[in-house]
């Protein structure tokens, strides 16, 4: 077992988990989003049971953290390695003859991903750290010395997509997300060893989802700003 | 007939820079197979006391897996299922311009020419792929061993590949992963393969990395060039065999 990241079996393989992870914590994420279309008060509820539970703010926060952190330096490792194993290219080459075009562009989509990571930690995940653990504002209130200002979750998200710009680099982010996940999903598959007649069937379920959950991301990006 | 421009990548030796040549070739029939054009080609460049061009070649019906073209950027050219010895230039039309080039591979370094060094996929196949039998004279007949149908129609199926390398000239990252997953497939199938098993998966694939082959990213290229059609279902065998073999190792 041990040195088995060493093998480009096992390094698949760990990108396989950390995707499977990251898939998952995207459906969780979208999820809680979703409630924020047609309840402000689950929305704000659910907001602040995750800024505020220690288990997900002590345990599964830093789980996620590393797990997109170990996705995306393992993704530029291999795509180094994998560089380096042709030194001169073709003169003339047509791969669109053999893959798609999503297939050969992981690290373009997962480039734009991690731009786009940046800008959504800068929009609220620094903001959170910082009133929560620098400030010490552990109340998600809008006004923490008054109990009846209510939560500021709901107001801060809404705030955050009244520009048209960030909406517009929302909505062309998981586009690329959702091309991402279009041949990630059943490739994540593939490196653990699943290739059956089960897995196979999962096709169609791949392509709901590598559409579905960048489309409901960007529908509520989208609900927002033009209910504001 | 046909007349045609020819692009051919042309390298004295290992160590020179190489460049691709032009080459105007006529009256080349539609019935002639592309080895045969090339053919034509050298013995032009031969009664002109020039150096004809190095490819490899064989069998030329398919078996071998020697020639090793890519040509106009696909692997064995643009047809599928076949070699380049199997193609014929009915699939290209007159005034056409092609271009030969080697596979291109830091594993496959170019010896002259179009002719690669292929020796890598020996040395996976020694690292592992082949079953140790006892041939004192009691070796049991294969035939009396039972073993389930699709079992012995997916071993034969790896079995059919003949290490062209055309998957790694055609994946991206130069991945062997198709190649080896065969060679491992054929034999973990089938009952007389199960002894030698997990040794055989994790030399193999630690002779595959040693040898600067890149990564599988999944792109599916190494499977549609495939003259022989190596299903991906075998390089996913390989994980799983690899993963099962390193838990136990």
């Amino acid at each position: 077992m041990s040195g088995i990241l060493k093998s480009s079996v096992g390094r698949k393989f760990a990108m396989a988990l950390s995707a499977f992870f990251l898939m998952i914590f995207l459906v969780m994420h979208v999820s809680i989003n979703f409630t924020s279309v047609f309840s402000e008060e689950l929305f704000n509820n659910m907001s602040h049971f995750m800024g505020t539970n220690p288990l997900v703010q002590g345990l599964m926060q830093p789980i996620l953290i590393f797990g997109v952190i170990f996705h995306f330096v393992m993704g530029f490792v291999l795509e180094y390695k994998n560089r380096q194993s042709r030194e001169v290219s073709y003169a003339k080459n047509v791969p669109s003859g053999n893959s798609s075009w999503v297939s050969r562009n992981m690290l373009l989509s997962g480039v734009v991903i991690l731009a786009f990571l940046a800008l959504h930690f800068y929009d609220f995940w620094i903001h959170e750290m910082t009133v929560k653990y620098v400030e010490g504002d552990m109340s998600g209130l809008v006004d923490a010395n008054n109990p009846e200002s209510g939560f500021r979750y709901y107001e801060e998200l809404r705030e955050k997509f009244v520009s048209p710009v960030r909406v517009g680099i929302y909505a062309v982010s998981f586009v690329l997300l959702s091309l991402h996940l279009l041949h990630g999903f059943n490739s994540a598959f593939q490196s653990v060893g699943a290739n059956n007649k089960y897995v196979k069937s999962l096709k169609g379920f791949s392509k709901v989802y590598a559409i579905g959950v960048p489309a409901l991301f960007i529908f509520i990006a989208l609900f927002h700003h033009f209910t504001h | 007939m046909m007349n045609l421009t020819l692009k051919i990548w042309r390298q004295k030796n290992a160590n020179d820079k190489g460049k691709i040549v032009d080459y105007p070739v006529s009256g080349i029939s539609p019935d002639m197979s592309f080895l045969e054009m090339l053919d034509v080609l050298n013995q032009e460049l031969i009664e002109k006391g020039e150096e004809p061009v190095a490819f490899d070649h064989d069998c030329r019906e398919g078996i071998c897996g020697t020639c090793s073209l890519y040509i106009n950027g696909r692997a064995h050219g643009p047809q599928t299922r076949i070699t380049a010895c199997q193609l014929h230039m009915r699939s290209f039309n007159d005034g056409d311009t092609i271009y030969i080039e080697p596979w291109r591979a830091k594993a496959f370094p170019v010896i002259k020419d179009l002719i690669v060094d292929r020796s890598s996929f020996d040395r996976i196949q020694q690292a592992g792929g082949f079953i140790s039998v006892n041939t004192s004279g009691n070796t049991q007949d294969a035939n009396a061993i039972p073993i389930e149908k699709e079992h012995a129609d997916k071993s034969f199926d790896a079995a059919t590949c003949i290490g062209c390398g055309a998957c790694v000239a055609s994946c991206k990252n130069s991945s062997a992963m198709l190649f080896v997953s065969a060679k491992v497939s054929q034999f973990a199938l089938l009952p007389q393969g199960q002894v030698e098993a997990t040794d055989r998966v994790l030399n193999m694939v630690k002779q595959m990395d040693a040898e600067g082959f890149g990564n599988c990213t999944n792109t599916g290229a190494c499977e549609v060039e495939c003259p022989k059609g190596i299903s991906l279902e075998n390089i996913a065998r390989m994980n799983r065999e690899y993963l099962a073999a390193s838990l136990k190792g």
